[in-house]
């Protein structure tokens, strides 16, 4: 099972080595970690996939709380919120299939930011699966190189954005 | 911990101080009266400041005996154990004594020099990465910026030692933060917005744990060394004594119920008594206070106290349901939560469970047979007894660990000091030599093993030099013994690099300035010991002992408790 963790941790030389090493020497299992600027400056948000069941997540959670520079932990399993994922895919597209892939990319609501006599380079921020759905429907014309942040999260709620607003900014 | 009085009050009394007269006024701040360590090239600038000091300096042989020294002080007293070294390879021999503490939760503050800031990262001569060295053995680590934050940190670093979970922090520092003067007056409030350790056991729950031992027919209290930490002995024996809950000790719990009161069961897990192992996999609650569930301790998790509920009280929530499914966990300080619990637990009639465990105990006692050569049991029984079970006493690691834990009879918490998470050999002669610091009108005893012993043994010069009156009872088998126990038990007597010639160590002994004696005949025996026991000074007792004596009763890795082997018990 995929959870999504964030963690608000000061800015300090060291974290992301101790969380990082926390979770190798613990044996769990991320499948993304990105760390980012947050609305305060000496604060940064990590948001971690980890895999594993319920027991996993509840010690990835405790073990994180141990560490010194963490602040805050939020664990987004029982709460509604938005999940977003930014993929750079570098597709090879012959002049003549253009547009069919034009298409799709307008389909998924991604954007077009290079484009090169052989190849096209496509922008797409979504949830996950939406991200994984794009990338195997462009499997079949060649995908040359891909590049993911991996997955930011944050709880729904008054303040939050809603998903046509998250859209638009991205 | 001693106020060092006479001195100016208020944080400008910092200013126009070089760094290392900072650290010097930081540490008399927090109550410091003995430093550990050893001298070297990025720490001088603190040397020359300790060199008129009121701080006690205890120069050790070796790094790694200074910080053990700072944990058997730790240990032993409870207060925050201090220690320093050079950068680079000073601040690698730590790399065990911190490890040790870290697995143990002792409270313990380490500094170490690092190179000038503007070479840290170039390889620069004894420059090593000690924040990433020890980022995973330490409860925190800070590398000091600058001389404004230096005081700051030092007191971050106590804070977080002693405080919640215990454990030890370094405190790496450039040495140009030590040269540098301080111009303004320094921040002082910690800034540690994300560390608020939960001490406050939550109410419900409490009445929760009491309601399921209130209904439980065959109770059983599972002490670790948590219930030491916290101070919290005297409130658990009264749980104990108000609700007949008998009680059972880790490694680094006993001492914490008397072992001449009925309801104590002595140790349990791999090397426990047969009483212990029957009555956890026997009881119907099984109450956790300040323990972990360790591998050694529980053998098999699958088929651990198959029938009890368990109730977990520890300070750590990371230790809750670990290892083990918690059906009532208790988060917060042990002492406080006991005694809070106190008040809702009844008085019970358990003579049946009581009686139960009284035939385990007539039926399988700890014992050994006296024939032949001088058994290693003997030896600490017999210290025990001309110590009047009183004495502070530090290990080694192996099978005379084990037998001490099982045979000395522990009266008072913080009485035995050994390595029990990391198991670390070599580690009781330095640690015997912190306690003693930490004790000094306490009689103070290492027994250790004739491998354990070679490791560390250099640190008897410490002893000399600081005139600290330690006993050190080697009891020589002539062998790795405990892992010779199990070439013997499960590899067919293969004995694979376990058999090592040993010096005479009464003679090393004498040759560094202590006294020395030798016993090899059991008529001598007593007379040693006393002989050793009279002498005021550091001792060195060599024992020759029997060498293919085992350690039971044993339960195998990986078996269950029940599956233990009770050997010649049997
Ligand atoms: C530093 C270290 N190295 C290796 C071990 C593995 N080990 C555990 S017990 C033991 C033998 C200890 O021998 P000794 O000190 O003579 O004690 P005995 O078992 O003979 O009483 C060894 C090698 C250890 N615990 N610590
Ligand atoms: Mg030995």
């Amino acid at each position: 099972m995929k959870h999504v963790i964030s963690a608000l941790v000061r800015n300090q030389p060291g974290v992301l080595a101790h969380i990082a090493g926390m979770f190798a020497a613990r044996g769990f299992n991320i499948d993304s970690l990105v760390v980012g600027r947050t609305e305060e400056a000496d604060l940064s948000r990590m948001t971690i996939v980890v895999l594993g069941d319920e027991s996993v997540l509840e010690q990835v959670r405790k073990q994180l709380g141990k560490i010194i520079p963490v602040v805050k932990i939020r664990d987004f399993s029982e709460v509604a919120y938005v999940e977003r994922d930014l993929l750079l895919i570098k597709i090879h597209v012959p002049a003549e299939k253009r547009p069919e892939v034009t298409q799709l990319v307008n389909l998924f609501r991604g954007r077009v930011v290079d484009v090169a006599r052989n190849s096209l380079m496509v922008e797409l921020s979504g949830p996950e699966d939406k991200l994984e759905a794009f990338i195997d429907l462009l499997r079949p014309y060649g995908i040359r190189e891909l590049a993911r942040t991996g997955v930011i999260a944050m709880q729904r709620g008054q303040q939050a954005k809603n998903d046509a607003a998250l859209q638009n900014s991205s | 911990m001693t106020k060092h009085r006479d001195r100016p009050e208020g944080n400008e009394r910092f200013v126009g101080l070089s760094g290392a007269k900072v650290f010097h006024e930081t540490l008399l701040d927090e109550g410091v009266d003995v430093l550990f360590g050893y001298p070297g090239g990025t720490v001088l600038p603190i040397f020359d400041v300790l060199y008129d000091s009121p701080i006690r300096f205890v120069h050790s042989r070796h790094e790694q005996g200074a910080a053990h020294m700072a944990d058997g002080y730790a240990r032993s007293t409870g207060r925050v154990g201090a220690v320093i070294a050079t950068s680079g390879p000073g601040a690698t021999n730590l790399v065990t004594g911190l490890a040790t503490a870290y697995m143990d939760s002792v409270p313990m503050v380490a500094f170490t020099g690092q190179v000038k800031s503007n070479l840290i990262g170039n390889d620069a001569f004894q420059e090593a990465d000690t924040t990433g060295v020890t980022r995973p053995i330490t409860k925190h680590n800070f590398l000091v910026k600058r001389v404004e934050n230096f005081s700051r940190t030092i007191r971050e670093a106590f804070h977080i030692a002693r405080t919640g979970r215990p454990g030890p922090v370094v405190v790496d520092i450039p040495v140009d933060v030590t040269v540098n003067t301080l111009q303004r007056v320094p921040e002082m409030e910690l800034n540690l917005p994300g560390y608020k350790p939960r001490t406050i056991g939550h109410i419900r729950q409490i009445r929760a744990a009491a309601e399921a031992i209130n209904a439980a027919d065959r109770p059983l209290l599972y002490v670790g060394g948590g219930v030491i930490i916290a101070n919290a002995s005297a409130a658990l024996r009264a749980v104990a004594q108000k609700g007949s809950l008998p009680a059972t000790t880790t490694l680094l719990g006993l001492g914490a119920i008397d072992e001449t009161s009925p309801l104590a069961l002595k140790m349990l897990g791999m090397h426990g008594t047969a009483t212990a192992n029957f009555a956890v996999q026997d009881c119907d609650c099984l109450i956790a206070v300040g323990a972990r569930f360790d591998d050694r301790v529980t053998g098999d998790v699958s088929t651990f106290a198959p029938n009890a509920k368990i109730v977990h009280i520890d300070i750590d929530p990371a230790s809750i349901s670990k290892n083990v499914k918690v059906d009532i966990p208790v988060v917060g300080d042990a002492g406080d939560i006991l005694e809070k619990m106190l008040d809702f637990i009844e008085s019970k009639d358990r003579s049946a469970w009581l009686k139960k465990i009284e035939g385990w105990k007539k039926e399988y006692p700890l014992k050994y047979e006296t024939d032949g050569k001088i058994k290693p049991q003997e030896v600490i029984e017999k210290v025990a007894e001309l110590t009047d079970h009183n004495a502070i006493v530090a290990t080694g690691v192996g099978q005379h660990q084990m037998w001490a834990a099982q045979f000395y009879g522990w009266r008072r918490p913080r009485q035995i000091i050994t390595s029990g998470g990391l198991g670390t050999m070599g580690y009781g002669c330095p640690a015997a030599i912190g306690a003693q610091v930490g004790n000094p009108g306490a009689t103070v005893i290492d027994i250790d093993g004739d491998g354990s012993f070679s490791m560390t043994m250099v640190e008897v010069i410490t002893a000399v030099q600081e005139n600290l009156p330690v006993k050190f009872v080697v009891l020589d088998n002539e062998y790795l013994g405990m892992v010779r126990q199990w070439q013997e038990m499960f590899y067919g007597r293969r004995y694979s690099a376990v058999n090592h010639p040993c010096p005479d160590f009464a003679k090393v002994a004498e040759g560094f300035g202590a006294r020395g004696i030798g016993v090899c005949e059991r008529s001598d025996l007593s007379d040693a010991i006393s002989e050793m026991l009279a002498h005021d000074g550091p001792v060195v007792l060599h024992a020759k002992v029997e060498p293919e004596e085992n350690v039971f009763p044993m339960v195998p890795a990986g078996k269950g408790l029940h599956e233990m082997e009770l050997g010649k018990l049997s």
